[in-house]
Parts: C-alpha cells; structure tokens; sequence
C-alpha cells in the first residue's frame, strides 16, 4: 500500500487486527449486500465476544448466521432477527444479548457516529420498551427519546465498485446500510466486485468518498437470495 | 361476512390519491399496490432504501441487489429512486411520505399499537414499524378485529409492548373501519353484512356509534 491506495490482497490481510470483544458494524439489510467474505474471514479467524452491529443476523448457513453456532457473537445490536433457528435458540437460553433497535435508529446511529454527533433526538420509540433508561425531552410538544451514536473498532462494508483510492459505488438496493457503515468503523473494510483506477469513475457518482474507507479488497460473492420472488403473467 | 385479505387492500386502496408516496408495510398492506385506481399515480417507498418499487420480476429479471422491504425480489418502476438507509428514515421520520399502511397486533383508543412482540413468543423485533408510526401522520392500520377465540383486538389498552404511542388513528379491520379521537374508537364504515351489534360485541375498547353506519363499497 502506498499514498491513497487502499486495496490489500489478501482477506488475512484486510481483517488483521479484529481482536476478540471488539465492535463490528456490519452493512447489509437480509442478504442483500452483506460483507459475505469479510464474514467469513471473521469465522476462520474465529474471533470472539463479537458485539456486531447489523440490520439483521443473515441465516443459519449464510451471512452473520455463521458465526452463530461458534458462539463468536456475544451481543448483537439489530432491528429484525427473525430468519434464523440458531439465533432464536441462543437468545431464549440468554446465551446471546441482543438489543432490539428501531431500523432507522439504527441507520441513524451509525450516520452520527461517523459523523462526531454524540446522541440525537428522535420520536421513534418514545413510549415503547426502547425509550427504557433514556433520556426524554420535549419539543414543539411533541416527546422524543435520545438515542447514544454507534462506532465500531471494524465497519464491514459490502459495495459495487471502487477505485483504488477507495471512493465507492454501490448498485441498487444492496447500498442500505452500507454508506453509514463505512463512516462509522475506526478501521473500515470494504470488499467489491470490481477495482478500477482512480479517476475512471465519474466523482459525481460517488456514494462514498475514500476518506472513510481504510482497506479494500477484490472478492467474489454468491448474493444469496432470501426470498425469490416472480410474476407469472410475463 | 367479514373482509377478504383482497377486500381489505381494496378498502385502503379508496385512501389513495393521485401523486401520493405510500409506504406499505408486509403482509396485507402489500397487496394495496395490486389495486391502485386506473390512471392514478402512486410511487411507493420501500424502507431498505427505494422510492418507486415497481412489481415483482420476470424469472430472467431476478437481480439479487434489488429487494424490499420483506426481502423479496422486485424490480423498479419508471422515475424510481435509490438511497441509504439513513435516506431512507430521514423521508419516514421527517414525514415526507403521505400514507403509511401497516399490520398490527393490537390497538387501543388512545392510538397506542402494538405489532412487533410477543412476550415469550415472537421476538423478531421493529424493523422499522416504530420509525413508520412515529413519523407519519396518516397512518392506516390493518388488522384483523378479533383472534379465533373471538378475543378483541380493539382495546381500551393495549397489553403486548407498544410500537408507538398515541399515533394511530385510523383502523381498518375485517369487520370496520375506525378512526381514534378524544380516547374513543368512532365506528365509520362496517363490511358488508356484518351488523353494528357483532362489531359492538368484539370491540374492548369503548367504541361510539353515531348514527347509520353506511356498508363499504367496493
């Protein structure tokens, strides 16, 4: 690596020093534009006493599921969890601390945290199990909860395309959390499908500048698919 | 005879106006989009990040970065849009959609809801349903009035853990459709032939009846 480059070569490499009870976020909403190969690298490295911070907590056999049946996970903080046995199992047995969070206090959450906004101010879950133990505040007569900001030692990222320098692109809704993620990890990973020079994407059209991004790797991905869904009348 | 899944999208899809954003939430509220009055324009917001979710894909236009919400496939429609998640709750939340449609487990006639756990049992979590109720102010709530047993869904408080507080107003259940104020259910419509005695029978909650109470149409 040298100036601005940012790809390494090796997955050993882009996730070297993750250490066992560190913060991870992870971008991704289901399946769908999830870090499958920064997961699994998490998995072989077999580190634990994970707190992992994700929409949701893949399956069984695919995406953060797998990391389930190691017990690499102590606590995930996440807003639908609802796809997955192993998980079921160890939050019932109180093997698995999870924080339930609104989604887009969730997204919001990673937003402040890369963007040096300690806390914020938000309606959603005034008055529900998720204002327990914070702080409430009025404003133009309307309640409002504050909710803390989120960093993580690591942010996982999964985009389209970048240049070397690490701007990135994402396509279609496998963008998600991903962007939020990337500003909110003290070392942030992100893995694509394609790498080209810099300056060979329009800086127009770039989602996320290079600044946030740390290490960045070429991989290949399967993008399993939750649920399949057609029309017949084609 | 109580409503359809069909009839009750039906039902909501007489809410709509031309040019609204709808964000419809899953489950029944999703086949609202099946019945959008000819020539009328509606763009619908799907919370993972997408404005203008068209229908469902060919086989051959299956492409695994284009989901919604409930993580199904589906495909963009003309004028469509994409963004992040933060994007995504900031339109929510700022209450910039025009109609939010979504399920629930209970409401209660102070618009207190509950739809996303039970103690014990479900424990799947939000999503994004407590973001949708407390950002938006028109809200359609389907539901089904009363469980199996005949137990009522319609309370005067809500026992389950609440989505949101004090933000539901309107209900749209297989036997009526309600509006909540001043702490009270007002009956509005009730579905064709079902009497005014049986939804009286299964509301908990205290429930007005003003009037002759008109059968939907459809």
């Amino acid at each position: 690596m040298a100036g601005f480059d940012k790809v390494v070569s090796s997955y050993e490499e882009a996730m070297a020093g993750l250490e066992d009870n560190m913060t991870v976020i992870a971008g991704g909403f289901g399946l769908c534009g999830i870090p499958e190969n920064l997961i699994s690298e998490i998995k072989r490295k077999g580190t634990k006493g994970l707190t992992v911070v994700s929409n949701n907590c893949g399956v069984d056999d695919f995406g953060l599921g797998i990391l389930l049946p190691d017990r690499q996970i102590k606590k995930i903080i996440a807003s639908y969890v609802g796809e997955n046995a192993e998980f079921e199992r160890q939050m019932m047995n109180g093997e698995l601390e999870v924080e339930l969070t609104p989604q887009g206090t969730l997204a919001e959450k990673m937003r402040a945290g890369g963007a040096g906004i300690p806390a914020f101010y938000t309606a959603t879950g005034y008055g529900t199990p998720v204002a327990e133990g914070k702080e409430e505040r009025e404003f133009d007569g309307r309640h409002y909860i504050l909710e803390p900001a989120i960093k993580g030692d690591f942010a996982i990222v999964k985009a389209w395309k970048a240049d070397r320098y690490g701007n990135l692109v994402f396509r279609k809704t496998a963008r998600n959390f991903n962007p939020l993620a990337a500003t909110a990890g003290k070392i942030t990973v992100v893995e694509v499908e394609e790498i080209v020079e810099p300056g060979e994407l329009d800086p127009d059209h770039i989602h996320t500048p290079g600044i946030y991004v740390n290490r960045l790797i070429l991989g290949s991905f399967e993008k399993r698919i939750e649920q399949r869904t057609v029309r017949s009348d084609a | 005879m109580a409503l359809s899944r069909e009839q009750l999208a039906q039902r909501v899809a007489q809410e709509l106006q031309d040019g609204y954003y709808v964000n419809l939430g899953i489950g029944i509220p999703t086949l609202v989009a099946n019945y959008v009055p000819e020539g009328m324009e509606v763009m619908l917001q799907s919370e993972n990040g997408l404005l203008g979710m068209g229908q469902f894909p060919t086989e051959a236009e299956i492409d695994a970065d284009l989901i919604n919400a409930g993580k199904q496939t589906v495909t963009m429609a003309t004028g469509a849009s994409i963004f992040d998640s933060a994007e995504s709750f900031a339109m929510i939340r700022g209450g910039h959609v025009d109609l939010t449609v979504l399920g629930a487990f209970e409401v209660d006639v102070n618009g207190n809801i509950a739809s996303y756990m039970i103690p014990g049992k479900l424990i799947k979590g939000m999503g994004g349903a407590m973001d949708l109720v407390a950002g938006a102010d028109n809200i359609i709530v389907t539901m089904t009035h009363a469980s199996k047993h005949g137990v009522s869904k319609l309370l005067s408080n809500c026992t389950l853990p609440l989505t949101g507080k004090g933000c539901i107003k309107k209900v749209l259940t297989d036997l009526a459709f309600i509006e909540i104020k001043n702490g009270k259910f007002y009956l509005l419509e009730r579905a064709p032939g079902v009497s005014v005695e049986e939804i009286v029978k299964l509301t908990e909650g205290e429930l007005v009846v003003e009037g002759d109470i008109p059968e939907m149409s459809f």
